[in-house]
């Protein structure tokens, strides 16, 4: 069988490196490559963590944190895109 | 043998090697673009097969269909936010990164 418990720290500790590269990064643009690869961890994260537990609501919760981690993304770049031009 | 049985762990160690390989790829690469280069192909590919690992898993069921949907949903969403944050580091001036050229008396292969 699948050792669920390992699979999930594992998913985690992989992810510390994404947000040590989401704190230190030293532009914005590397602070944004940080934060969608903790995004898409997440993601998995939670899938996982629905099959193992079998709750599918879950699902639901890794839908929309998915929708908000891209549009988290958008908004960020529009802002400072924005505010470079003017 | 059943391919139920190993398959679905089969998929779940490769997203757990794409997840490793991806991080230590954001971590430790000079660029922004090297960077995203690293970050869109390992997690994407990390999530597709967990993703798909949990649809053996939970068989012909609803769980399945929204599985569907969160897979065509990321594999819409992640390549769009690496070309927009592509763009933008383009855009806001940062140089791609080139290997420091030796100086003349130095050798070594080039």
């Amino acid at each position: 069988m699948i050792p669920w418990d390992f699979v999930l720290w594992f998913f985690l500790g992989s992810l510390v490196l994404g947000l040590v590269r989401l704190v230190i990064g030293p532009s914005t643009a590397d602070r944004l490559v940080g934060l969608n690869l903790v995004a898409g961890q997440v993601l998995a994260l939670l899938v996982l963590l629905a099959v193992k537990e079998d709750v599918a609501l879950y699902l639901d919760v890794a839908l929309v944190y998915d929708i908000f981690g891209f549009l988290g993304i958008l908004v960020v770049v529009k802002y400072f895109t924005k505010r470079r031009a003017s | 043998m059943n391919p139920a049985v190993w398959i679905e762990p089969a998929l779940i160690f490769l997203g757990m090697g794409f997840a490793l390989i991806g991080n230590i790829g954001v971590f430790v690469m000079p660029d922004p673009y090297t960077r995203l280069q690293a970050s869109a192909t390992c997690s994407t590919t990390s999530v597709i097969s967990v993703i798909l690992a949990a649809m053996v898993s939970s068989g012909f069921s609803p769980t399945t269909g929204k599985l569907a949907i969160i897979l065509l949903y990321f594999l819409v969403s992640s390549p769009v936010a690496t070309t927009i944050i592509a763009r933008y580091a383009w855009e806001s001036g940062i140089v791609p990164w080139r290997r420091p050229k030796r100086r003349p008396g130095e050798g070594g292969s080039p």
